[in-house]
């Protein structure tokens, strides 16, 4: 029966994408039956051509695709390099999976409120520093190239690429290296990147694809910090979709495909600049040098970190300050009241989507988590390990979201499946999948295998076993990728949006909904009602198990 | 005092009821338009599915609050579905005939006007007429004010019923901005020699459409073209005006019209953080509610523009398929009431314009809608006199594609 | 009381087309068959063997057979092998009871008595809810023999088992398991690099070349 888990985990995520992807293209050529589309045609193409400033919106889609990870995967490296095993490491590595769980809408609401003209920032250094009485007439939010938008990606994605650095760091034995280069007469930081770098890179360049893709197709962070005039190309796809005029539809279906040729774009872009990067390091390398720029270096990689850490505060102070905030003008920089009137406003109609939101990110997190621990034991009872299905894992995040959930669409609504709680928790279910996955995996993998052998010599069947020994012992582990499952989908848009056939409102649906034309009083008390639930996941998964084994020494720490 | 004035309709529209019943297909509900009584009785235990725009907190506070009466006093449960533009709900219907659904519709009851109103109507996609059967609706005064049946020149034929006025009014700071341009062509000048103290919403944003349409009356000095059918000659010919004129004004617009606001909220907080001196919207009450809740500070000031602006009726209506009839125009005639429309009025709660003739009112009635104290941040009733009509529905969509079409992309 | 005997048929166990070892013996009740031989040489991979389970890397073959009956194919759960491990591996999540409940037979009538009984004959008595966590060395190792016991094998597999304990420990530990052991009839296989251990052991033993 465990057999039938690990493969069903395969179909389960590879079918819908791939299916999906497929039956999106389908519609860009003409062929749609139920809006009487029964014939091959271009015309759909010829169309999205003509649209004002499409290569505008291609052009930034690419940008924040190739640019993200870039600057990003340097960020990351050159903290790595610096300070691998400082007490900055320490702080780092504890604060990586609660950053990572800060939701991507209530983040890019959080930079806006602290950015904009009018935001916590300029309040700060007005009109002290800046002499400003009036906030200043600069584009700063939503600027035409979308570099806020740039900003924003870099600032979330770090977190992400430090995390599957650091997972992969172990099986490389970084300290032994750095001392040996050391030892050689290489500064540290220099040696790290001459060493450990080139080495670290082929383990997490999935993950760099799945940023490439995020980046380059994002909808909801597009919405809030991008540009409008003309907007990124995911969000044009997303009106297109969404327009009373169903004829539409042939247009977003071509502009899903162009999309997805875009993300592929800066995908092969990148595999471009990664065959120069791996010839600029090997003469680098080849060069024998052991300390030029390691000032550099270091200072920017022990800044890097505190300054997107600081960044993240701020945005979540200004959350905060403007979802309590009575009458503000500028350039006070805290409101000369504080009031709890936009809570008790909206109560309401938090009511609504918080449950769904709940019920959503159970129903998703669990059934990802029985699949994924029913995988994991039966690659352990099986004996062998499934390095293919890695790719696979990762596919809902190689494939730009509206380009699958369009084809996925479609054909639900020909089966006359749609706006329904249980689609939703199924397309949400793909995106936790992989997170639930790798999360867990590693625990489980290596969880000590003498425990199960102790178990099965005392006659328990590998059921017993399972149940009796192995999940209790791997509890926490259970309970943070149950908190990071959770925290994914709480963060999802696209998936609700357009599954749910915009019946279904969770936080975060409605949140970025907001973000045309709310107060920025009442998104914030969204954007915090957004955020504190993943938080409130992680607070479970660290305090449940220090409960329930308060007089167990011995689980403090299970190897 | 409601019993004469039915008798007198009464006749006529037992006939028309008759009429109804043989030339429209058998629907679930059958309705009897002159048994006002029996109406209300069938309308007992319905939950009705009330779509309005949600945009505003005001709005959806006060219809909760007209929900908790509904239930009260009619045993009716009245949901309101908060849509984000009214043309959502236009394609459900349109989507809901095509899939046959003719009399089950979601959607009971609509908040509705302008190019809406007519794409519905001209597909006989609305119920009616029942506007005029209800007993609220001579508080109207429809004799007196004709604007009631019409609909962005399009007459309403009792297809829908009268909910609130509206009126553009452009509101300032004073302490940024001591005399604000009058007029449209002003308004140029004074942004061309003040930039980034103005800006609108961007199309097809309600509000941004109608500054569109605003400029267009005044400029093209309102040509009657505007008041009938658009012709693509006759929209190249006025566009043309529109475009010099917006052409000219973007440069000096906030953010020299990179970035257009997305909202008539957008705006105000715009105005409340100081980056603009100048705004616009469509409730006259606006500032001074804005000033009352902290969001705009007292120097804020109203006013109509010398030569008139935009002022409309917006309405309710029922789709042809709607499955609670009887609930919904219960419902209708309650927001019409002077209860109802009393507290609409109210700026404590949403402070819109009343759509029923107050000055018909006795004393008494009167006394509930004088909570307007006068007010420096709200127009003048002299001001707002000055009122020019809406152009005709098929103008708002050819505006804003062009718009769209012209400066989505820099 | 068992009478059982454990037979090893031609077991042979090789790594990469190397052979590692071969073994032909048989243990009787209350025996104990020693096998030597320094580390790498495989010792670990026979008792992974019998127990079953080695990992598929290996290449193994030959039968097992406990008082007859062919075990080679059983899953590991109902070989009924006990294996004493180097380290206690007790259950930190279990109290001691819970420890010693989980290898008592689900279908037996007084589980409490059992426990009572057993954690007294090892002079523990009234540890029931203790803490594994809080024991001392020489507890746990006890508490694992007791543990192992309480499942009723018909054989038992020692690896390395007193290698983490100090000398005095060791001597105590080494006279308890045997005498049990003994008394118990159970044919055991220790694997040991200790000399000494061996000894106590008294019976055959076996010495692996790298």
């Amino acid at each position: 029966m465990l057999r039938w888990a690990s493969h069903s985990l395969l179909i389960l995520l590879a079918v819908p994408i791939l299916l999906g992807t497929l039956i999106a293209i389908l519609p860009a050529f003409g062929y749609f039956p139920t809006l009487g589309g029964t014939e091959f045609s271009l015309d759909a193409w010829r169309e999205l051509v003509q649209v004002p400033g499409i290569k505008r919106s291609i052009q930034i889609s690419l940008l924040s695709g190739v640019l993200t990870p870039l600057i990003a995967l340097a960020l990351v490296f050159l903290y790595l390099a610096s300070a691998s095993g400082s007490k900055l490491d320490n702080w780092m590595r504890r604060l990586v999976s609660p950053l990572l769980s800060f939701p991507h809408a209530a983040a890019a609401f959080g930079l806006a409120f602290l950015i904009a003209p009018s935001g916590l920032l300029s309040r700060l250094i007005s009109p002290g520093l800046s002499g400003w009485e009036r906030p200043p007439d600069l584009l700063i939010i939503n600027d035409t190239w979308g570099l806020t938008l740039l900003f924003g990606l870099i600032v979330k994605e770090v977190p992400f690429l430090l995390l599957m650095s650091l997972a992969a760091l172990p099986q490389l034995q970084p300290s032994k290296h750095v001392e040996l280069a050391r030892s050689l007469g290489y500064r540290p930081t220099i040696g790290w990147l001459k060493v450990i770098a080139p080495n670290l890179y082929p383990l997490i360049r999935l993950p760099v694809a799945a940023v490439i893709v995020f980046a380059s197709a994002t909808v909801d962070v597009a919405l809030i910090l991008g540009p409008t005039l003309p907007p990124t190309l995911s969000v044009r796809v997303l009106a297109w979709f969404n327009d009373a005029d169903l004829n539409f539809r042939f247009l977003a279906a071509a502009g899903a495909i162009l999309q997805l040729g875009t993300s592929l774009l800066a995908i092969t872009i990148w595999l471009c600049l990664e065959k120069l990067c791996a010839v600029l390091w090997r003469f680098w390398v080849a060069t024998g040098d052991r300390g030029t720029g390691e000032r550099l270096v270091f200072f920017s990689g022990r800044g890097a970190m505190p300054i997107v850490l600081l960044v993240i505060t701020g945005s979540l102070v200004a959350l905060l300050v403007n979802a309590f905030a009575g009458p503000w003008r500028y350039p006070s920089v805290l409101p000369s009241s504080w009031t709890f009137l936009h809570w008790t406003n909206n109560f309401q109609n938090l009511l609504t989507p918080l449950l769904n939101t709940l019920l959503i990110s159970v129903g998703s997190t669990l059934s990802a988590l029985v699949l994924v621990l029913a995988t994991l034991e039966s690659e352990r009872q099986s004996g062998k390990l499934r390095a293919t299905a890695m790719w696979l894992l990762y596919l809902p995040l190689l494939v730009p979201q509206i380009v699958f959930l369009f084809g996925f669409i479609v054909l639900t609504e020909s089966m006359r499946w749609q706006g329904t709680m249980s689609l939703v928790i199924f397309g949400h279910f793909l995106f936790v999948l992989p997170y639930v996955f790798l999360s867990l995996s590693e625990a489980y993998r290596q969880l000590d295998p003498r425990w199960s052998q102790v178990a099965s010599t005392l006659g328990a069947s590998p059921f017993k076993s399972f149940w009796r020994i192995r999940i209790p012992l791997l509890l926490a582990p259970c309970l943070t990728a149950i908190a990071i499952g959770m925290a994914i989908s709480i963060s999802l848009f696209l998936p609700t949006q357009l599954l749910g056939a915009g019946r279904i409102t969770t936080i975060t649906s409605e949140a970025v909904a907001l973000s045309s034309g709310a107060s920025r009083n009442l998104i914030a008390v969204w954007a915090v009602v957004q955020l504190s639930l993943p938080m409130l996941g992680f607070l479970a998964a660290l305090t449940v198990p220090r409960l329930l084994w308060r007089n167990r020494t011995g689980m403090r720490e299970i190897r | 005092m409601e019993a004469p004035e039915t008798h007198s309709f009464s006749i006529r529209f037992i006939l028309l009821g008759i009429l109804l019943q043989l030339t429209s297909p058998a629907t679930a509900q059958s309705i009897d338009l002159s048994d006002w009584q029996s109406l209300e009785r069938q309308a007992r235990g319905e939950t009705v599915y009330f779509n309005a725009w949600g945009g505003e907190p005001r709005t959806n506070n006060y219809l909760a609050w007209v929900s908790e009466l509904m239930l009260e006093r009619y045993d009716i449960t009245l949901q309101h579905v908060k849509i984000s533009d009214t043309a959502e709900a236009v394609s459900k219907v349109v989507a809901q005939r095509q899939a046959g659904n003719d009399d089950n519709g979601s959607i009971d009851l609509l908040w509705i006007n302008g190019e809406n109103f007519a794409a519905l109507k001209e597909n006989d996609l609305l119920y009616g007429p029942w506007a005029e059967s209800l007993p609220n609706f001579k508080l109207v005064n429809a004799d007196r004010f004709p604007e009631m049946l019409e609909d962005f020149t399009v007459p309403t034929q009792g297809f829908e019923s009268p909910w609130t006025r509206a009126q553009l009014v452009f509101y300032y700071d004073s302490q940024w901005l001591a005399e604000p341009p009058q007029d449209i062509r002003q308004i140029l000048e004074w942004s061309i020699s003040n930039p980034g103290e103005f800006t609108y919403p961007r199309p097809p944003a309600f509000l941004g459409s109608t500054f569109l349409k605003q400029a267009l009356i005044e400029l093209s000095d309102r040509d009657p073209a505007l008041y009938a059918p658009v012709s693509s000659a006759e929209f190249e010919r006025l566009a043309q005006v529109l475009w010099e004129y917006l052409d000219a004004l973007h440069p000096s617009l906030l953010r020299s019209g990179r970035y257009f606001p997305a909202s008539a909220i957008d705006l105000r907080r715009l105005m409340g953080d100081g980056e603009i001196s100048l705004a616009f919207a469509f409730n006259p009450n606006e500032a001074l509610l804005s000033v009352r809740s902290g969001e705009l500070p007292p120097s804020v000031r109203s006013y109509v523009l010398r030569n008139g602006t935009i002022s409309n009726v917006s309405f309710l209506a029922i789709p042809y398929n709607a499955s609670q009839k009887a609930g919904a125009m219960v419902t209708a005639n309650f927001l019409l009431s002077i209860e109802a429309q009393a507290r609409a009025s109210d700026p404590d709660h949403m402070g819109s314009t009343p759509a029923i003739s107050i000055s018909d009112l006795d004393s008494n009635a009167r006394r509930s809608f004088e909570t307007i104290t006068r007010d420096l941040a709200a127009p003048s009733a002299e001001d707002l006199d000055r009122k020019l009509q809406e152009p005709h529905p098929s103008w708002t969509p050819a505006l804003e594609r062009a718009w769209i079409q012209r400066y989505s992309a820099r | 009381m068992s009478e059982s005997k454990l037979e090893l048929d031609k077991v042979s166990i090789a790594l990469n087309g190397k052979q590692l070892l071969t073994v032909d013996s048989s243990v009787g009740p209350g025996e104990v068959l020693t096998i030597m031989g320094p580390s790498g040489s495989g010792k670990s991979s026979l008792l992974a063997y019998i127990a079953g389970f080695l990992a598929p890397v290996f290449e193994a073959s030959g039968g097992v057979f406990v008082n007859g009956d062919d075990i080679t194919t059983l899953p590991a759960e109902r070989r009924r092998v006990g294996l004493l491990f180097q380290d206690p591996l007790l259950f930190p999540h279990l109290s001691i009871a819970g420890n010693l409940r989980f290898a008592i037979d689900d279908r037996s009538a007084d589980k409490a008595s059992l426990i009572r009984q057993g954690l007294d004959e090892v002079g523990l008595g009234g540890f029931e809810e203790r803490d594994p966590g809080t024991l001392s060395g020489g507890q746990e190792s006890r508490i694992a023999l007791l543990r192992l016991l309480l499942s009723s094998p018909n054989a038992v597999l020692l690896d390395e088992p007193f290698s983490k304990l100090d000398s005095q420990l060791r001597a105590e530990m080494r006279t308890l398991v045997f005498s049990k052991l003994r008394a118990s009839g159970l044919p055991s296989i220790l694997v040991t690099h200790d000399q000494a251990d061996a000894d106590s052991a008294g019976g055959e033993i076996i010495t692996l070349e790298q």
